[in-house]
């Protein structure tokens, strides 16, 4: 008579259990004798590099990509160091990363946040990336600042520019440099009380996705807390390509102010229709009709062209600034690429930076020690005058610039003109700011 | 009333572009018999050609201006056109700002050429095809020809203006006894809405008073006899292609001022122009035209805020709601011949 140990019910525990566990995706297991996801042993220390290779926005991700190798090349000790040399913290020194020579890997988001997740996973889980970076478009940059979040690794966000990315949707993972929407409104109101008067009354076209909204709700309160009147919102698809049929009922509206709460493709279109249909020559309620572009790309000035002469909006930085950092990183940028870069890639490069800057002061690549290091810190040298890395909701407050169109361009780089450095303090905010408000930044998760 | 005035102005411009695209749609399938998903590809080849042209005109020789500098503190290098060189300030740069209606004549060769090897090159294979072949083929060109134009131009929209004489709008309004400013409209669309209807009557003109148009729609009615009457009407449906790609060439370098061109343009229109080819009837000429014009229309007064107030979303669905509801009681469309997509 045999002895045996093996019941139904215990073989069918073992048999779920060990189910579970081939199920469960190899993101949570595959170092599960690491301290924490993709742990370097050593040899080397891989980034990823998330940025829209094709589709709308493929030139912006070309620029934010020649920025990040720009950045691996410095951080590595190669070419002249760029912004390294401005850089308050001296913790890196060209030497890798904590003895980790750099490497990177590139993603494809296609702006669309499942191929966006998609390749970020890949980069994680197949090339072993501890850190993502990149992108263009909010959407984007909440679905993959959720998987990172998941992954245990961080998330350096590239362009986004929505309030939800530190607001509601905010991840302890996830970090932004770039400003938000409720910055461009406050930076921009008083510049445009001044130019515009405090009598007026504004049209808005809104993109109608998470960065619009949050666009057009910061415009609007911003803009109305100076004594401008709102005369209407249109939401427009992002889809739509001819903006013909929602510019021609704005001169009817009785607005005197058009604000084209659109970017990219979006934006291109709406002023060229806007400029066609005359607007900016017309005359209502006995003033000069006006255009407002909220947020300006260098790539997408030089798409509208002539259009945008003249037109206010407001910008994360500009390769034009006169401080040391920006003088150095346009030198490295400029001599390797022979054009000056773009704001987005000025954002790349900068967060690319801080995150090796963060590990080294941290002495450990683990997420949470990452976390630790940028939570709070204040740094400058890199553009964008003192800088700090807000611990309530990762968002990085600094000084914001108002631009305008070019009136009198020299050279095809030379789309926009530098109007006004509006002072950090002006575009500050609580971290329970009603615009910001629900989501928790939660604890950060070192995954393995 | 001024503002559906203004709206029908903007469908008029919106339905030329569909109505052109749509007449080379339906050429190709009178003809042919193949349902064309590269058709909008050549719409965007034809604005990049108004796009090449202005690169080519504007093609520099370069001159350093030590009084200035460039972004790296380098003297800097100021670009002077070769046609400015030759013809003088004044008269070449009246030249490069006439890019776009010169265009016309440089995209004409361009295009036929284009239709002509996509046709014997490739689409010829698919005659005896399943329609679905045919629209896997010609949507995969589709992708290859976006992808080669975004290769050398880039995915950025490139603007490219009308000439300094149609800049501006014309108070509509003021002309009709309203306000003014109640309905103005762009110069360069009303140009857009003329140049179609030059285009759209000569196509019909060629078809309707030509010999080779004589045949070519006897040859649409009825290839077999046609062909037993010792008519090479292959060779003739070939030409056509390359005539309806001409049309749709023609279509998108007009179009080029009025929205910046880009790589993925061509598709933005595709499915549009398609629902178009259906309302208006397969296969019949006229019927592509007047529903191009009439979906422009309805899609403009869908974009109104009182009617999005009062069906939100609207704007996005009306032209799919249109052909849905054509498509149930009329399935051979507006025009359509009796028994064509009825079976």
């Amino acid at each position: 008579m045999s002895n045996s140990n093996f019941t139904r019910r215990g073989l069918l525990k073992t048999s779920s259990l060990a189910g579970a566990g081939l199920a469960m995706p190899t993101i949570f297991t595959a170092s599960s004798v690491a301290a924490y996801t993709n742990e370097p042993d050593g040899s080397g220390v891989t980034l990823g590099f998330n940025v829209p290779q094709t589709g709308p926005y493929a030139e912006e991700g070309k620029d934010e990509l020649r920025a990040q190798e720009l950045a691996v090349e410095h951080l590595n000790g190669e070419g002249d160091g760029g912004m390294l040399n401005t850089f308050s913290s001296k913790a890196l020194q060209g030497g890798g990363i904590l003895g980790n020579k750099v490497s990177f890997v590139t993603g494809d988001t296609q702006t669309k946040s499942d191929a966006a997740r998609a390749s970020a996973k890949s980069m994680i889980e197949k090339d072993g990336a501890i850190m993502i970076n990149g992108g263009s478009s909010s959407g984007v940059a909440v679905a993959v600042q959720g998987l990172c979040q998941d992954a245990g690794v961080i998330f350096m966000a590239g362009l986004t520019h929505s309030n939800d990315t530190t607001g509601k949707d905010k991840k302890a993972n996830g970090f932004r440099h770039f400003f938000n929407a409720y910055m461009s409104g406050a930076a921009l109101a008083p510049v445009l009380k001044n130019a515009y008067g405090s009598d007026r009354r504004a049209y808005h076209l809104t993109a109608d996705y998470t960065w619009g909204w949050t666009q057009q709700e910061s415009m609007q309160a911003a803009t109305e807390s100076m004594g401008w009147e709102t005369a209407n919102n249109v939401l427009t698809p992002l889809a739509t390509t001819d903006f013909s049929s929602y510019i021609a009922p704005v001169l009817n509206s009785g607005a005197d102010v058009l604000v084209l709460n659109h970017y990219g493709g979006n934006m291109v279109n709406s002023l060229t229709s806007a400029i066609q249909f005359g607007l900016r020559d017309k005359q209502v309620n006995g003033k000069q009709f006006e255009i407002v572009v909220p947020l300006y790309s260098e790539l997408m000035a030089a798409g509208a062209g002539e259009n945008i002469k003249g037109v206010l909006g407001s910008m994360n930085w500009n390769w034009q600034l006169p401080d040391e950092g920006t003088k150095a990183f346009v030198k490295s940028f400029g001599e390797k690429y022979g054009r000056p870069p773009s704001n987005s890639a000025q954002t790349c490069y900068a967060q690319t930076l801080l995150y090796a800057d963060a590990a080294m002061r941290a002495g450990s690549f683990n997420p949470c020690a990452i976390v630790e290091a940028l939570e709070g810190f204040e740094f400058d040298g890199l553009g964008n005058g003192p800088t700090l890395y807000r611990a309530a909701d990762h968002q990085c407050f600094k000084d914001v610039l108002v631009v305008k169109g070019a009136e009198n361009p020299t050279n095809e780089y030379d789309t926009l003109e530098i109007v006004e450095v509006t002072p950090r303090a002006q575009v500050e905010y609580a971290p329970d700011h009603p615009m910001f408000a629900g989501g928790e930044l939660g604890k950060c998760n070192p995954g393995a | 009333m001024d503002a559906l005035i203004l709206q029908i102005l903007n469908g008029l411009d919106k339905g030329s572009a569909y109505a052109l695209i749509a007449l080379g749609l339906t050429l190709i399938f009178g003809t042919l018999g193949v349902v064309n998903f590269a058709h909008g590809a050549l719409f965007m080849i034809g604005s990049f050609c108004a796009v090449s042209l202005s690169k080519i005109l504007n093609l520099s020789y370069v001159t350093l201006d030590e009084t200035q500098t460039d972004f790296l503190g380098n003297p800097l290098k100021v670009k002077t056109p070769y046609v400015e060189s030759i013809f003088g300030a004044d008269l070449g740069a009246s030249i490069i700002d006439w890019a776009v209606p010169l265009a016309i004549l440089f995209s004409i060769p361009i295009m036929i050429a284009i239709g002509f090897i996509m046709e014997r090159g490739l689409i010829k294979h698919f005659y005896k095809r399943p329609h679905a072949d045919q629209i896997l083929v010609t949507f995969g060109l589709a992708i290859v020809l976006q992808e080669i134009v975004k290769h050398y131009f880039g995915a950025n929209p490139i603007p490219t203006p009308a000439p300094d004489v149609f800049k501006g709008s014309l108070d509509f309004g003021v002309l009709l006894g309203f306000d003014a400013n109640a309905i103005i409209y762009p110069y360069w669309r009303l140009v857009y809405f003329g140049f179609a209807a030059v285009v759209i009557s000569a196509v019909f003109a060629f078809l309707q008073f030509t010999t080779f148009g004589m045949v070519v729609r006897a040859g649409m009615a009825d290839r077999e006899t046609v062909g037993l009457l010792g008519i090479n009407i292959n060779k003739r449906f070939t030409i056509m292609f390359g005539i309806a790609a001409a049309v749709a060439g023609l279509a998108g370098v007009m179009y080029a001022p009025i929205n910046s061109p880009n790589y993925h343009m061509g598709m933005d229109f595709l499915v549009l122009s398609f629902v178009v080819v259906v309302v208006g009837g397969m296969g019949s000429l006229p019927g592509a035209v007047a529903a191009g014009f009439l979906l422009g229309i309805l899609e403009s007064f869908a974009s109104m805020n009182e009617i999005k107030a009062l069906i939100p979303g609207i704007d996005q669905i009306i032209i799919y709601v249109v052909a849905i509801i054509i498509l149930l009681v009329r399935p051979r469309g507006l025009m359509g011949k009796a028994g064509m997509m009825e079976d």
